[in-house]
């Protein structure tokens, strides 16, 4: 086996200095959906963790409570996710003592934004969806690239199957290149059974996307969990 | 950047109950800037037999002009067209032949076997694997985006004009999140006795 890991050919030596490499960054993959309605919100992730062709786990959460109405979903590097989520919670703690209330969604998504650009030049390799409810009690989605660009939205699919589930998510919630439909607003029902059904198909296609999704469903009376199974191959 | 997404495109093609459809972006462009709109990708190559050739649009021209000599000589030699099974393999054949200098094409095949009246689709890369599924193919630089699509739209034993709804939205929607194809489509659905081609308005940004 050491001759494997460092094989020593005298013949060949050079005066080149050896050189070590190190990537601070992995893939492990993961998608994320999320899409508000008029006073709920929903947010699904799958529990896979992955790299490469290898499963470290079938059953990994990728939700982070971070209040009583606002949730965190992230994928990509999981070492980074678990970082950002711990100094994310310690600063929402921090608010909470400081202010004596606990921070809005609104709040929260501004935060990470900061946070993100706070690392632009090495940043966490994550593609976060927060959602929440607004003052208003109105369903939020804020979507992030790594770096901290943050976008408002109705609905949002991110992670290794991003591009597979987005368009999905267009025509069916967004209503795109649809003609004579007219009901704008997404029932909750409907919310579940269409994030159900585009992680079914993402499975089928995206290696990094399979064995569970985990769900969380948030209205003004808390948020309540649930989970689905997805193929496990 | 991979030179299979210099041009930019996006194709599908899927089975039904007794016919195929085969659909195409129009667009043309280099890298993010766009030449024109109404650029054909897909071709007839027998009275119910139709190619895609998205990827560089130099190598489509090529391919296509290439694979329908060697479809005329195959006429010629048999007296008889050729059948969508058999044309995949000279495609497959053909691209192979340059395994190591390869035209820069993903071909995207649909047809009706003439005899049986049999749907077949199958694609393959740039290097002629061929894969012949039992529902749907795609390809080009929207591909991701299309096996979404397609994998929560398509379903068995659809009719031509379900299939011609079917292939539309998940073309359309695919490519409108895809900014190097889009700016127009064309369908062409193919049954025994009928080829209807459709040119499809979307939104041309």
């Amino acid at each position: 086996m050491a001759s494997v890991a460092s094989p020593s050919f005298p013949d060949y030596s050079t005066q080149a200095p050896t050189q070590h490499m190190f990537s601070p960054y992995a893939d492990n993959g993961g998608s994320v959906v999320a899409i508000a309605g008029d006073d709920f919100v929903i947010i699904g992730a799958d529990t896979r963790l992955s790299a490469g062709f290898s499963i470290y786990t079938r059953e990994q959460n990728k939700l982070f409570r971070l209040t009583d109405n606002t949730v965190l979903g992230c994928a990509g590097c999981w070492c980074d996710t678990l970082t950002l989520t711990r100094i994310l919670k310690a600063r929402m703690q921090m608010y909470e003592q400081e202010h004596n209330k606990t921070m809005s969604t609104t709040a929260a998504a501004q935060m990470l934004s900061t946070m993100l650009y706070y690392k632009r030049f090495f940043p966490y390799y994550i593609s976060n969806i927060l959602v929440g409810l607004d003052t208003e009690g109105k369903g939020c989605v804020y979507s992030y690239d790594p770096i901290g660009h943050c976008e408002r939205a109705s609905y949002r699919a991110g992670g290794s199957a991003g591009a597979l589930l987005q368009p999905l998510l267009d025509n069916q919630i967004g209503l795109k290149n649809m003609q004579n439909v007219t009901n704008k607003t997404v029932s909750l029902d409907r919310a579940l059974a269409v994030v159900k059904d585009v992680f079914i198909s993402a499975a089928e296609r995206d290696i990094y996307t399979g064995d569970k999704i985990m769900i969380m469903v948030i209205t003004k009376n808390g948020i309540k969990e649930d989970s689905f199974d997805l193929r496990k191959d | 950047m991979s030179i299979l997404s210099y041009n930019g495109s996006a194709m599908v093609a899927m089975k039904g109950k007794n016919c195929v459809a085969i659909a195409t972006d129009k667009r043309f462009g280099i890298q993010a800037q766009t030449i024109s709109m109404d650029f054909p990708k897909v071709f007839q190559m027998g009275p119910h037999l139709f190619i895609g050739l998205p990827g560089l649009a130099t190598d489509t021209q090529t391919v296509m002009e290439k694979l329908r000599f060697r479809k005329n000589l195959y006429e010629l030699k048999e007296n008889r067209h050729i059948t969508p099974t058999v044309f995949a393999s000279l495609v497959s054949n053909m691209l192979y032949e340059k395994r190591f200098g390869p035209f820069f094409v993903e071909p995207v095949i649909a047809g009706l076997d003439s005899k049986t009246g049999e749907p077949f689709v199958c694609n393959m890369d740039l290097i002629g694997c061929p894969n012949a599924p039992e529902d749907f193919v795609v390809g080009g630089t929207a591909s991701a985006q299309l096996y979404g699509m397609c994998e929560s739209l398509w379903e068995p034993d659809l009719g031509p004009d379900d299939l011609f709804e079917t292939i539309s939205q998940a073309l359309i929607n695919a490519f409108d999140r895809d900014a190097i194809s889009g700016w127009g489509a064309t369908v062409y659905i193919i049954e025994k006795d009928k080829i209807t081609t459709k040119e499809l308005k979307t939104r041309m940004d």
